[in-house]
């Protein structure tokens, strides 16, 4: 038995796992601030298109969407087509979707209220067009193209 | 007595239970913020009347082959911001761009305002893609003008005023280029 027995390697300690949980729940916690439940159910294809010039939204609870792409659903072909709220609908059905989700607010709400429009890059201008038609009609006037954030074009 | 104290919980699956959570919010959390490019509709009633010169009218086209025509002439995307902002400012008044009539504003005393306005149109087959960029570079024709006024009057840009709460600043160089694009009305063939 010597006094000085050399360290054979065996005994590293093992690293201490307690704080983990720590660190976990830390990460945990931002994610639980930072996000946000997405509000429907996609049923058409949207990729907005990118541009510069643009603004964050200052108050959410104040946007409608309005959904214009190709269906996800392959049956119903490739031409756009409108989703408000959870399904899909027709140009007519907008004007009375605005109204009732003016329903859901404070009158003195009402003016602030903004329309974002939420397009794929490759739709057609005659539905835009119709649909902004139909903002016009109830005068909802404000309206948002929404974008990603994106580059200028050279 | 051996032990007093109630024997200890287990922690050991708690990072795992914390991990469960954890993925499922990395799943459905979305990080994008919702960015967008504000317009204002025209009213139904108010289009009927409004009348405006033409000399103050930038016609801007896109037809459905997503050719952009400013003015009569077929121009780049490129392009677009140039001939927007020299339509606005009227540099030399000439007769053909834009008429100025004189307002007192605060901060810069009486300015010359030029009444122009930017209408865009559009064919039924323009892409929506096509259509945005066009919006965008209108959007940017603007932003540098006031940029540009900006810096050389207040040394910062436009957007800093705002953040520094420099509001009479702000919304004197709003009045003096007033943001005016027109979607008109759908075209009729």
């Amino acid at each position: 038995m010597s006094k000085f027995k050399k360290d054979d390697g065996k005994g590293d300690p093992a690293i201490s796992t307690a704080s983990l949980p720590d660190i976990v729940f830390m990460l945990l916690f931002f994610f639980m601030v930072t996000t946000v439940m997405r509000e429907v159910d996609l049923k058409v294809k949207v990729n907005t298109p990118e541009a510069s010039e643009i603004k964050k939204f200052k108050n959410k609870s104040l946007v409608t969407y309005i959904y214009i792409g190709e269906p996800t659903d392959k049956k119903l072909g490739t031409s756009s087509r409108i989703q408000l709220g959870d399904a899909y609908a027709d140009v007519a059905e907008v004007g009375a979707y605005i109204e009732t989700k003016r329903g859901e607010h404070d009158e003195a709400e009402v003016p602030l209220l903004v329309t974002a429009l939420k397009v794929d890059l490759g739709t057609k201008m005659g539905i835009v067009t119709e649909v902004k038609q139909e903002l016009r009609k109830v005068t909802a006037l404000k309206i948002s193209y929404s974008t990603r954030e994106g580059g200028v074009v050279n | 007595m051996k032990s007093k104290n109630a024997p200890e919980i287990n922690a050991g699956s708690m990072a795992d239970i914390a991990f469960l959570l954890l993925v499922f919010f990395l799943v459905t959390t979305t990080m994008d913020s919702e960015m967008g490019m504000m317009r204002k509709l025209p009213s139904m009633e108010i289009t009927a009347e409004a009348k405006v010169l033409q000399r103050n009218v930038l016609d801007i086209w896109i037809n459905s082959e997503n050719e952009i025509m400013m003015e009569g002439e077929k121009v780049l995307i490129s392009d677009v911001t140039n001939v927007a902002k020299a339509f606005i400012i009227n540099q030399e008044n000439a007769i053909n761009l834009p008429e100025k009539n004189s307002v007192a504003i605060p901060l810069f005393g009486d300015v010359l305002v030029s009444k122009q306005v930017i209408s865009l149109q559009n064919d039924k087959n323009t892409s929506y893609g096509v259509y945005l960029q066009v919006q965008n570079e209108l959007s940017r024709a603007y932003n540098e003008l006031r940029d540009e006024l900006s810096i050389k009057k207040f040394g910062i840009d436009y957007l800093a005023l705002k953040e520094q709460n420099q509001l009479v600043a702000y919304n004197s160089i709003k009045t003096i280029y007033p943001q005016r694009i027109s979607e008109a009305e759908p075209f009729d063939d």
